[in-house]
């Protein structure tokens, strides 16, 4: 892993409006060549860029895997934490101090395998977060076994006769689960990933983002796995993003393409952090620590 | 007047209402200014099966379930049968007489049969406030005064209105006018003192030692004994401002913990066994990362599933061990019900301090006994020091390093927020800034510079953790040394043995680690003939304690029935232990729930 010098790392005050550029972290990449997880953190870096806020503003966390290292190469407060746990991780820091913009991100299995009843519980609370997961059907950190969203047949590591069961459908599942914000995107496509990324940000309720993300080493090299999801992608037309019924119609569609864009969209919905009384006050990272006597006395006047 | 030392105890099924009375008992006995120590034996059922609530009232302070029963409520026929034999000689046993055919036979106890059906001129056939009658008969028994149960009354039924509180009044009433007329009074009776007591459970205390730590996150996942914080923190949480999350898991409980620990809150959790094993590796990436957390597990019979309703001292070890690796930490285990609530705002001064994470091991004696304190002598605001803690803005000379590597091993620590300090803290092994060293082919230079860092953090932690108290005469002929809830049981046990003529001293343990060698055999080559008690199998303390200390014990007693030690249980084994060759001893426990 390539790290800058300390010198090129010293903070760098933002001048003006902050750019992709201002949110590059210290430690280059470490993916291979070629990786669709390139695309997301480019898309990463231009959507906080967008928001317009300080690097100190945003808290990024990750799990476990080749995508879940993406904290350290975005110049944000971080947090990469162990496998499958990033949500519940980022909901304690989420409901500690509501003001930060908090970002997860992450992979297929880390997300969708271990990290599964959290995946869950997180979209039916309706946490305000963005949640980025970079599917690249494999765990390739462990060098390519079948993961949740592997396709049906596929040769792998672990499923040397072809895979036997049937993929997870994460955008399906979501809409379901009770996530307010879900959409699906292709990390060659920047532009729409980053604007997604963007909205998804802006979002009050938890936003969720299911990346194509083509690993270029387990999946056949890099031109059969970009050439396989070039002819298969579709962006959503004509599709009323708040119309849940209608989401789900459109996620659970099969067939050879796969579809993009914004499926749900629900603005109606508050975040639990809204509902939350406790939080009216700001922060509880900032708030007065311990009780005062007055209180104390309350709850011992219960207690006689 | 002379010392007040009187055991009441409820038995009946769950959904009896044994609570209510165990509950309203120790409020009155509180409102006496009576000392009280309650203990409940239940099973794991919503209704059905049996409770056996015990309450210990006593003019001076008290600290376990003691060792007789002077008067029995039996709420069913089962309670009658089961337990008339634990009644104490001079004792009373208090029965409805529509449950039985023919009276129980004990000429050495009064029986206090009551026809429910009369007393309440047949009025309640669900027989629901029976509890409430037997309490008004055993209330006349001890002295109490009827006011203070129907001012208790009012309270605890009010809610559902006057025609309730009423019903209830009646019926304790002509309990107590039955007994009155009836049944011979205990000659030693209730007198009150001052000042009033407040009566609180030792979840509660944990839970408000927490608020008062100023716990600002509390997430949990329902698991007996240890819900009781939980079911304090849920209904205060919005007057005290703490956040309080019903997680899916106890895996998402630990972890939001410390996502809300590193933000800047001091948060906390508590679960039992089982849980706990699921939040291990969150444990060890609290160590990792940093991030100071307090847990607590509140230990039940195990293995595995086990014994949800019964407690053990069997966790020791897996708190030792929980997580892979070495990483600095904390284990304590608070001493009474009160020591539990200032245990944790002691316990986050130092996790703050260390930044790791810290954990207390509590078990089902006292997290669900229930004593008496005095207000006054409860601190709301003990000190709050949160160590090197940086989160407004401040000016950076040059840059900032999270990991930075110090004589202490104390890095200070920005929370997320604070302008200038961004950095990602990692679960793999990181260099001075946080960034991984695990993906270089791992560096063993820096591995070993900041695996020395965290480590050194242990040495500053031992030399704050005050060693095990010694009480009692330093030329005793026996020493019962013991650690955690146990404390109360084994002091009076001491006592026991020390007016019977075997001088006993006791040394307790209440930090558990990491443990400081030198300060802890310094205490320990004071003992005498040294008998290790606790509640599990293998000794697990014992073997702790010579793992670290090089301590062997003469001998054990051990208990790993469920029930918790009565003082009689300690003292009987230490007389038999200097008796026999043996060197181990197990009690029998004579109360069967």
């Amino acid at each position: 892993m390539a790290r800058r010098s300390r010198r090129e790392r010293r903070e760098r005050p933002i001048q003006g409006a902050p750019t992709a550029q201002d949110f590059k972290g210290d430690v280059n990449p470490d993916w291979c060549a070629g990786c669709g997880d390139f695309g997301v953190l480019n898309a990463l870096q231009s959507a906080y860029a967008k928001l317009g806020r300080g690097n100190h503003d945003h808290l990024t966390v990750s799990g476990i895997g080749c995508s879940s290292n993406l904290p350290g190469y975005v110049k944000t407060y971080g947090m990469h934490t162990l496998h499958g746990r990033a949500l519940a991780v980022a909901t304690g820091a989420k409901f500690a101090n509501h003001e930060l913009n908090v970002v997860v991100t992450g992979g297929d299995g880390d997300g969708y395998g271990i990290g599964g009843n959290h995946f869950i519980h997180t979209m039916r609370k309706n946490i305000d977060l963005l949640y980025i997961v970079m599917n690249n059907e494999t765990y390739g950190l462990t060098i390519g076994q079948a993961s949740p969203t592997t396709i049906v047949g596929e040769e792998t590591k672990s499923t040397p006769f072809g895979n036997l069961e049937t993929p997870l459908n994460p955008v399906a599942m979501a809409i379901v689960a009770g996530a307010t914000y879900v959409a699906r995107a292709y990390s060659s496509d920047g532009t729409k990933l980053a604007e997604l990324m963007y909205n998804g940000m802006q979002h009050k309720g938890f936003a969720f983002i299911d990346v194509i993300s083509p690993c270029v080493t387990w999946k056949g090299g890099a031109r059969v796995i970009f050439d396989y999801w070039k002819e298969r992608i579709q962006y959503l037309e004509d599709h009323d993003t708040s119309d849940r019924a209608a989401a789900l119609e459109q996620a659970v569609k099969t067939g050879h393409e796969t579809q993009l864009g914004l499926f749900y969209h629900d603005t109606s919905r508050q975040s639990l952090n809204d509902m939350e009384p406790v939080l009216e006050n700001g922060p509880i990272a900032h708030q007065p620590m311990g009780i005062t006597q007055e209180q104390g006395d309350a709850i011992i006047q219960r207690m006689m | 007047m002379a010392k007040y030392d009187f055991v009441i105890a409820v038995g009946g099924a769950p959904g009896q209402g044994i609570d209510t009375v165990g509950k309203s008992m120790s409020q009155i006995c509180a409102r006496h200014g009576l000392h009280v120590y309650t203990y409940s034996a239940y099973q794991s059922l919503i209704r059905g099966g049996h409770t056996f609530l015990t309450v210990r009232i006593s003019s001076e302070p008290v600290a376990n379930h003691g060792d007789k029963i002077d008067m029995i409520i039996a709420m069913d026929r089962n309670s009658i049968e089961t337990h008339l034999q634990n009644v104490a000689p001079g004792g009373a046993l208090i029965y409805n007489s529509d449950d039985v055919k023919a009276a129980p036979e004990r000429d050495d106890i009064q029986l206090c049969p009551i026809s429910y059906k009369e007393l309440s001129n047949n009025t309640d056939r669900l027989k629901r406030m029976l509890n409430i009658c037997m309490f008004g008969v055993a209330l006349k028994m001890v002295g109490g005064d009827l006011q203070v149960l129907e001012d208790i009354i009012s309270l605890t039924f009010g809610r559902k209105g006057q025609e309730v509180v009423d019903a209830n009044v009646g019926v304790a009433r002509a309990g107590y006018n039955h007994a009155a007329e009836h049944f011979t009074p205990f000659e030693m009776q209730f007198e009150k003192q001052e000042p009033k007591l407040a009566f609180v459970e030792g979840n509660a205390a944990m839970a408000m030692g927490g608020a008062a730590a100023g716990v600002k996150f509390y997430a949990a996942y329902p698991m007996s004994p240890s819900t009781g914080v939980l079911h304090w923190m849920a209904p205060n949480a919005r007057d005290l401002g703490i956040i309080v999350r019903q997680c899916e898991d106890e895996i998402s409980v630990i972890n939001m913990v410390i996502g809300a620990a590193h933000a800047g809150c001091r948060a906390m959790c508590a679960t039992s066994g089982g849980g706990f094993a699921l939040m291990s590796e969150a444990i060890g990436s609290a160590g990792m990362m940093e991030i100071p957390i307090v847990v607590i597990n509140v230990q039940r019979g195990g293995p595995s599933t086990g014994l949800p309703t019964k407690t053990e001292q069997g966790d020791l070890w897996q708190l030792l061990g929980a997580s892979q690796g070495d990483f600095p930490k904390i284990i304590v285990s608070p001493t009474s019900i009160m020591d539990g609530f200032d245990t944790i705002p002691e316990l986050f001064n130092l996790v703050d301090k260390f930044q790791c994470p810290g954990m207390v091991l509590s078990d089902l004696t006292l997290s669900m006994g229930f004593t008496t304190f005095d207000p006054d002598t409860i601190n709301w605001q003990p000190e709050i020091d949160r160590g090197e803690f940086i989160s407004g803005p401040v000016e950076l000379d040059g840059e900032y390093l999270r990991y930075a590597i110090t004589d202490s091993g104390i890095s200070p620590r920005a929370i997320p927020g604070t302008p200038g300090h961004m950095h990602v803290v990692a679960t793999d092994d990181h260099d001075e800034d946080g960034g991984l060293i695990s993906d270089e082919f791992t560096n063993p230079h820096k591995r070993r510079d900041i695996m020395e860092k965290r480590q050194r953090k242990m040495e500053g932690i031992a030399e704050l953790l005050p060693p095990p108290t010694f009480e009692g005469p330093e030329d005793a002929e026996v020493t019962l040394i013991g650690w955690g809830s146990t404390h109360g049981v084994i002091s009076e046990a001491a006592q026991q043995l020390t007016e019977a003529g075997i001088s006993t001293n006791h040394i307790h343990f209440k930090w558990l680690y990491p443990m400081d060698e030198d300060a802890i055999n310094e205490v320990l080559a004071k003992s005498a003939y040294s008998i290790i008690v606790e509640c599990n199998y293998t000794g697990q303390f014992a073997r702790f304690l010579r793992s670290e200390t090089g301590f062997k014990a003469d001998s054990h007693i051990r208990k790993y029935d469920g029930e918790p030690f009565m003082p009689h249980h300690v003292a009987d084994g230490a007389r038999e232990l200097l008796k026999s060759k043996t060197d181990l001893y197990v009690p029998y426990q004579e109360i069967v729930v």
